[in-house]
């Protein structure tokens, strides 16, 4: 059984969508996303919708309970998962190819916007009793945490996050969807915000919405002409203690992409993956997830990227939309904020400066203090 | 029928003492959100304010979403319009709170209950129609008790004009007229 | 149109279950819980951390611990730790959503031992009282500014299931009794009364008429694990694998105050996806022994309704014939269910569960029903009253 996108449709990614509640962001998103797979219709045509989200992102406790409506999933099979959107793409993977299921729809949605405390919902994510008596001023320091020992261990400087900064400002200016993308903006002239980390190295937030519709190969012809394949996805959690956690090297996005390589047989993914669209809501994250995902050897990302490999245009190009630099974080619609740019490029609605279109990896990370990562491998 | 029961010896450290040590952190307080309306709830809202209480209907089904929502959840497509339904309609279930949000007893009860509301020219049954959830007030708790409450009339009570910031507590209750 | 493909490849069976105590409040930290059971789950299968492949975890409302993203905090104590683990969440109704989740990681080839975890500490959110943390729950424009209290809505519920189907409060705390009284057999369970009477319920604290204070299932503290194995491994692990048949659930609209509240449809919806799954086409007949959510006494009757256990207004008919008693022709809630055991919100769907799984294998000793039982029924609630899930197992 090989599961397939049928369709992929967004609404937002704007640093504020004041005119739309997050439902109505839903409705939108859902409609362009059903529209592009052939009009399907979800009252008839969808098997189960699984919605990503978290509750303190939403500030509504159990707030599956307002996932049907919006995407056509009322008195139908809905459930949430508390992850990330490539997440629910892997569970859908997995539903699909049971068997039981033909049509799954993934959603996603976020309104950083409506976040009043933003950095104190970030930080209720961390151990009540070990971190959070802490008070760490900002949440962002845990990840400048991670920044110092990456960069330390493998000689990484702050040039080479310039290199990175640069590119995701330059490849989203071609991106319409790419609202921070500003080429030529200047690294190391933006403030510290926790040292290593400058304000030019940390993403921001955006509204967005992204659903995706999945299908198995038995039906998908029935709505689109031109699958993308999903032919792997795994995701591995590393552990819940931070301290414990390795600060230096993102494991769990290693053990995700092996997880995922190894069902869509992929043995060498530097030389058989075509582009890449990776987790890099701080500049350093680029470049320890494209060695995670064995597209450099461990250490080597920095001098590669120098060299432009990872350039649209380049070898093997890295983040052609911009990635999270360039279209701000979306909270747990990330992940398919990437894949649904990916998807795009494959099937050429995107004109983008890549030779290779036929193979791409897409990953997903949650952000501090988290330490789950996913890995789509897709294939036209 | 074996002799074991399982679960064989469930763990778990039981608290005898009243007052234990914990560790306090405070949550509530601390994430604050500005929920943002929307295109339906919004024009509600703004419509609570000039005392009226706005749908939206659904011209393929015939619906009438009472909350609004700018989609049909039966039809998945966009609403075809609004309309103003009456600030009337008549008790579908009602309750008696002794107890407030934080399960402290309240001094006197309340009643709270879903209200069908009425729509001019139009007729729905019990498996969809427009309905709000609100206080009841003029209601005896004996009337509550006995169900003798259900179906019976409602009529909201607006606060004064000044006093409205588009909320829905714009309305005070939904007050049972007297045949 | 749910599950137009009932040719899936692998069968799933259920091969160990674990429960901790069910307490109003536990020392242990929600990670703690979620290892006691986990671990005893594994020790049952005679399984170590290493043989699992993939872990699914359940909690209801993050609000309760106050810890944001708190599947990846429970992921360790969950055995979650470098292993693909996901959090599912329907509300109150994940704890069947949990094993629901785990069938189709083995079914769909990608794992073969897994772990389904649910946990919960509601103690942690004491002051005022767990109930405050329910106001999030709410419609935050349209409802949370009536300063709502949760019980609330489900009073409503049961008043509207009342008021159509014409039943007495003496005939609803008849379900209150029974499980309370079945939980004496219950090494986990937090509230045996083993002489509570109808005339006690109907005495206790009221709170939202008509619910009153033994209506309801209490606060708890506790978890609960099942292991899943794909058919192969489930026949190397046991001789006595209990198999998953089917599979179901629904979300109804979220908009309750739209709808008719004296039937769940929802469940019957969830049910029918179940059933179709594993060949049932009349479950009064073919299922032997259930677990519906039972939080509250009315719920019990109100979900035998939806499930088909009994038609539309009968369950209290059934209940006061004491058919659904242990000993009786269809035994419901035999463990105690969430008011006799507690109610730590997705460790008791689980906990639900692991009873059909040892009543199935005969190993729930003091609470084995009398008859013979081959296939049983777990299901949960929960959401806006909108959400119902299934699960069918067999011998």
């Amino acid at each position: 059984m090989r599961v397939g996108i049928a369709g992929v449709g967004w609404f937002g990614f704007q640093p504020e969508v004041v005119d739309y509640s997050f439902r109505e962001m839903m409705f939108k998103a859902a409609q362009r996303a059903y529209e592009d797979a052939g009009g399907l219709d979800p009252r008839k045509d969808v098997d189960a919708f699984v919605s990503c989200q978290e509750d303190f992102w939403e500030g509504i406790a159990i707030s599956d309970e307002f996932a049907p409506d919006p995407v056509g999933g009322a008195m139908k099979s809905v459930y949430t998962v508390a992850g990330d959107g490539l997440q629910c793409v892997g569970q859908a993977y997995m539903m699909i190819k049971s068997g039981l299921f033909d049509v799954v729809v993934v959603e996603s949605h976020a309104k950083p916007s409506d976040i009043i405390t933003l950095n104190d919902v970030m930080l209720f994510a961390t151990d009540p009793i070990s971190i959070r008596p802490l008070d760490i001023g900002n949440a962002h320091a845990l990840a400048a945490l991670e920044a110092r020992a990456y960069m330390h261990k493998y000689g990484v400087t702050e040039e080479h996050l310039e290199a990175v900064v640069e590119k995701a400002h330059r490849a989203g200016a071609k991106n319409p969807r790419a609202v921070y993308a500003s080429p030529g903006r200047s690294r190391s002239s933006s403030p510290v915000v926790a040292d290593p980390l400058r304000d030019a190295d940390i993403a921001k937030f955006v509204d967005a919405a992204v659903v995706v519709v999945l299908a198995s190969d038995r039906v998908i012809r029935d709505y689109t002409d031109a699958p993308v394949w999903v032919d792997g996805a795994w995701w591995s959690t590393e552990i819940s203690s931070l301290e414990l956690h390795d600060w230096s090297f993102p494991v769990h996005a290693r053990e995700a992409a092996d997880g995922a390589y190894a069902q869509a047989k992929i043995t060498d993914p530097a030389k058989e993956v075509g582009f890449a669209e990776v987790d890099n809501r701080y500049s350093f994250k680029e470049l320890q997830h494209v060695e995670a995902l064995r597209l450099a050897p461990v250490g080597a990302a920095k001098d590669l990227m120098a060299d432009g490999a990872f350039c649209p245009g380049g070898r093997l190009p890295v983040n052609l939309s911009g990635g999270a630099l360039a279209e701000g974080v979306p909270f747990e619609v990330h992940g398919l904020a990437r894949l649904s740019y990916a998807v795009a490029v494959m099937r050429g609605d995107i004109k983008a400066q890549v030779d290779r279109r036929e193979v791409a990896v897409i990953h997903s990370w949650r952000g501090v203090p988290t330490t789950t990562s996913v890995v789509v491998v897709l294939r036209t | 029928m074996s002799g074991v029961t399982k679960p064989l010896n469930p763990r778990g450290t039981k608290y005898e003492r009243a007052d234990f040590p914990v560790f306090e952190f405070p949550v509530v307080g601390k994430a604050r959100y500005n929920y943002t309306t929307g295109e339906a709830l919004g024009r509600f809202l703004a419509g609570l304010k000039e005392g009226k209480i706005l749908g939206t209907y659904c011209s393929k089904c015939g619906r009438v979403f009472v909350p609004p929502r700018m989609y049909c959840s039966y039809c998945f497509r966009e609403v075809d319009g609004w309309l103003e339904v009456r600030d009337e309609g008549v008790v579908v279930t009602a309750v008696m709170s002794y107890i407030s949000a934080t399960r402290a007893r309240l001094e006197r009860p309340v009643a709270v209950g879903v209200i069908k509301l009425d729509v001019p020219g139009r007729q729905f049954d019990d498996h969809f129609f427009p309905g709000l959830m609100h206080y009841i007030c003029g209601a005896a708790e004996e009337d509550v008790k006995s169900m003798r409450i259900f179906g019976a009339k409602v009529k909201a009570r607006w606060k004064p004009p000044e006093q409205r910031t588009g909320s829905i507590t714009d309305i005070e209750c939904f007050e049972v007229v007297r045949p | 149109m749910t599950s137009r493909n009932l040719n899936f490849k692998h069968r799933v069976a259920v091969v160990g279950a674990g429960l901790t105590l069910f307490r109003s409040r536990l020392q242990e930290t929600p990670q703690e819980l979620a290892w006691l059971a986990a671990r005893q789950a594994l020790d049952e299968a005679g399984l170590t951390l290493k043989d699992i492949d993939c872990v699914v975890i359940g909690s209801a409302p993050d609000t309760f611990d106050g810890v944001h993203m708190k599947g990846e905090y429970l992921a360790e104590g969950a055995g979650g730790i470098h292993k693909p683990t996901v959090r599912v969440f329907v509300g109150g109704a994940t704890g069947v959503f949990v094993p629901i989740a785990a069938w189709w990681h083995v079914a769909s080839g990608l794992c073969k031992r897994v772990l389904a975890v649910a946990e919960e500490k509601m103690s942690h959110a004491a002051k005022p009282h767990p109930q405050y943390v329910f106001r999030y729950i709410w419609d935050p424009i349209v409802e949370k500014p009536l300063n709502p209290n949760l019980i609330w809505i489900f009073a409503m519920e049961m008043h509207r299931y009342m008021y159509k189907c014409n039943v007495k409060k003496e005939d609803i705390a008849l379900v209150s009794v029974k499980n309370k009284r079945n939980a004496c057999g219950h090494p986990s369970a937090q509230l045996c009364m083993p002489n509570i009477t109808v005339d006690d319920v109907l005495k206790s604290e009221v709170l939202v008429w008509p619910v009153q204070l033994y209506d309801i299932s209490p606060t708890s503290d506790g978890a609960a694990a099942v292991v899943l194995a794909s058919e192969e491994e489930a026949r190397r692990i046991t001789d006595t694998p209990v198999w998953i048949k089917g599979i179901g659930w629904t979300l109804d609209t979220t908009h309750w105050t739209n709808r008719d509240l004296a039937f769940p449809e929802y469940v019957r919806r969830a049910a029918e996806m179940a059933y179709r799954m594993a060949g049932i086409d009349n479950p009064r007949k073919q299922i032997d022994v259930a677990e519906p959510y039972d939080p509250f006494d009315y719920k019990e009757l109100h979900h035998m309704e939806g499930l088909g256990l009994a038609r539309k207004c009968e369950a209290p008919v059934l209940t006061r014939e004491g058919v659904t008693q242990r000993d009786g022709d269809l035994p419901i809630n035999p463990s105690g269910g969430l008011l006799g055991v507690g109610n730590p919100i997705a460790a008791a769907g689980l906990m639900k569960v692991a009873e059909i799984f040892w009543q199935l294998r005969g190993e729930a000793g003091a609470r084995q029903v009398k008859k013979p039982v081959y296939t049983g029924l777990a299901q949960a609630w929960g959401d806006l009253m909108q959400a119902g899930t299934v699960i069918v197992m067999g011998i």
